[in-house]
């Protein structure tokens, strides 16, 4: 009996569809049923815990004092970046070094809808989220003129131009920014719980929507596209649409996260808004962690935040560690530290890849054989 | 009338510190399509060894452009042979991810050594002496200093155009950069010539470094601005054509120095906008000699 893996790891041909006669099965005909399973054992258990998880995350709020769930919305808010920032640069190939303008954007559209048009701040989140997706859209054609490494520097480009204009809107606050005050007239703990509540549902469905989408003929084009454009193009993928749509989406995940940000951090500024420090936080925790896996931003959040918490002292000693580490880690483990448990050890958490069993009929599925990239 | 000619002079200029910057990232580019996002970093870098040969031997920062230089040479040529050379394929997240590590490391490691003061390479007299075009009271006014700076820009392009064209290094560059399996074949080593080509991108990233640091202040974190205007220079110039590199980084300079002249904030954005303009309508570049 073979297993092999199917998962939007592998090339793109597989990814998109053709037949894969790779397995040197030599099966008797009449054992040649098989069956297709996503879930093994350690999947079924992880998501049980994860569900766990959730749950315990969700009644923090009952228990825990207001400095420990601010810190709680900031690394959940970090954890959510870093998810989109992965869906489009592991699976979908784009490499943006420019996300922190839609986390900026995101923060300003809370402030003018909360501060300015009386919206209720916590309906302005997904406004923001909404005008972050706008601005991706509108600005998508001039940095998809870019490929590659000019890509990611050409994005980098655009957030400095909404850095620098937002710092003239003198309506905002300019370059000094602006409080939200208007959280004044919510009562403190309300506001506390409910900010932490909104964190968990938009760390909880940013999870899940990606696992979901990449289960999807979407996440199977979007793969597809990564490992070969030309391949993908040539199985009927549109490559250009495909890649526009992760993008808009990613960025509508990076503006949700600036308004929640705001909401918690309560004052904006266009220095703290379109810092490039949040794409370098995002990316950090997705090479750390895993670039291309569901799980990676788990590990690279708990890396990053826990060295942040050991080397609280150290200032810049703490960057230079996080910088040699990302280095040591792409050159010697690109899937990062859970590609590496992944390779060593066959743990596959989340039900991703499909499996193939050639044989009799589905028993227990052995332990996968991963294929690394 | 004077005034814009003056605002144009004083863009061409600034633009032939840009073109320094630029054709280092575009040979990386070019050779081995790597894009350094630690360009800007290395930038910095060079201006701050310039300030310790400076401090610790007493040269005068001119003098200190030959030895930094080399110093620069040799890390780019260790850097390629010993890291990147790994991480170059067909993937292109490896070389991107590692560069950006390294910018993280130049510029806090920086910070750790210098601190985050402002400093700055002094040349005396010679940073406000100018020359002047002219005896009536409105006339012309040009810096020695630019002006060196754009001759220097000048001859180094063009060394690096004949270097290109007519040795047999660049003949290795340039096969290595069509076909590396091909010029392998005939016995050009992939790894030693990717070397080569950061070291002189890194070579020449450290005498636009030095300049820089006399023109202007620097900190730890000016790395980035310097990579958005080298690569928004590239990308106008058109890419893979050296002079249109030079060219591309003048258009930088200038929009600069007009905007900064509407308003003492709006500089960088205006070279910001006229790289998103380039983009819009003609992607390929102003100055590109194959569409």
């Amino acid at each position: 009996m073979t297993t092999t893996a199917l998962d939007p790891a592998e090339p793109a041909q597989a990814a998109a569809g053709t037949e894969t006669t790779g397995t040197e099965t030599i099966a008797p005909p009449a054992e040649r049923a098989h069956t297709v399973t996503r879930s093994t054992r350690a999947s079924r258990v992880a998501v049980r815990l994860g569900i766990v998880a959730a749950l315990a995350l969700l009644s923090v709020p009952l228990w825990a004092p207001s400095s420990l769930m601010r810190w709680g919305v900031e690394v959940m808010c970090f954890l959510v970046l870093a998810q989109m920032w992965n869906l489009m640069a592991g699976y979908g190939g784009l490499v943006s070094v420019g996300q922190q303008a839609f986390v900026g954007i995101g923060g300003y559209a809370l402030f003018v809808f909360a501060q300015h048009l009386g919206v209720h701040p916590f309906l302005a989140i997904p406004l923001g989220g909404v005008a972050a997706a706008l601005a991706a859209a509108l600005t998508s054609r001039m940095v998809f003129r870019l490929r590659g490494g000019y890509f990611a520097v050409g994005t980098w480009v655009l957030s400095e131009v909404f850095r620098i204009g937002f710092s003239n809107v003198s309506l905002l606050g300019g370059g000094s920014g602006q409080s939200l005050t208007v959280m004044a007239r919510i009562d403190r703990s309300f506001r506390e719980s409910a900010t932490w509540w909104i964190a968990c549902a938009l760390l909880i469905g940013a999870s899940l929507a990606i696992n979901l989408l990449l289960r999807s003929r979407f996440g199977l084009g979007l793969t597809a596209v990564r490992d070969s454009e030309a391949a993908a193009e040539s199985q009927g993928v549109d490559v250009a649409a495909l890649k526009r749509r992760v993008y808009v989406l990613s960025s509508f995940g990076a503006g949700l996260v600036g308004a929640l940000y705001y909401v918690n951090v309560l004052r904006i500024s266009p220095g703290s808004a379109f810092d490039v420090g949040w794409v370098v936080a995002a990316i950090f925790i997705v090479v750390i962690g895993g670039i291309g896996t569901l799980e990676g931003p788990i590990v690279g959040a708990a890396v990053f935040f826990g060295l942040r918490w050991l080397l609280a002292d150290y200032g810049t000693w703490y960057w230079l560690v996080m910088g040699a580490v990302a280095v040591a880690v792409m050159v010697l483990s690109p899937k990062g530290l859970w590609g590496f448990a992944q390779r060593r050890f066959g743990w596959q958490l989340l039900p991703l890849q499909r499996r193939l069993t050639v044989g009799a009929a589905a028993s227990s599925p052995s332990s996968p054989s991963s294929t690394p990239r | 009338m004077t005034e814009w000619l003056d605002i144009l002079v004083q863009g061409v200029l600034l633009g032939g510190l840009y073109a320094l910057f630029a054709i280092g990232l575009s040979i990386a580019y070019g050779v081995m399509r790597l894009v350094n996002i630690a360009h800007g970093d290395f930038i910095v870098l060079a201006a701050y060894l310039a300030l310790a040969a400076v401090s610790m031997l007493g040269l005068h920062p001119f003098a200190a452009i030959v030895p930094v230089a080399a110093l620069m040479f040799g890390l780019g040529y260790a850097l390629q042979r010993a890291l990147l050379n790994r991480t170059l394929g067909p993937d292109i997240l490896p070389p991107l991810l590692v560069t950006f590590g390294l910018s993280i490391l130049v510029q806090n490691g920086l910070l750790e050594a210098f601190s985050a003061d402002s400093r700055s390479l002094q040349v005396g007299d010679l940073a406000t002496a100018s020359l002047r075009l002219g005896d009536s009271l409105d006339s012309l006014t040009i810096g020695w200093l630019p002006l060196i700076v754009f001759g220097v820009a000048v001859l180094l392009t063009l060394a690096v155009h004949a270097l290109f064209s007519r040795t047999p290094v660049g003949i290795a560059l340039r096969a290595t950069s069509d076909d590396p399996a091909t010029a392998g074949l005939m016995g050009i080593r992939a790894r030693h010539v990717y070397a080569l080509a950061l070291g002189l991108s890194f070579a020449l990233v450290a005498v636009g470094g030095v300049f820089a640091g006399i023109r202007t202040t620097f900190t730890p974190d000016a790395g980035p601005a310097s990579l958005l205007y080298a690569f928004e220079a590239v990308v106008i110039g058109g890419l893979g054509s050296l002079w249109g590199t030079f060219a591309g980084a003048i258009v930088v300079g200038v929009a600069q120095v007009v905007g900064a002249r509407i308003d003492a904030g709006l500089g960088v954005l205006a070279g910001h906008l006229v790289f998103l303009a380039v983009l819009m309508f003609r992607p390929s570049g102003l100055f590109a000699r194959t569409r």
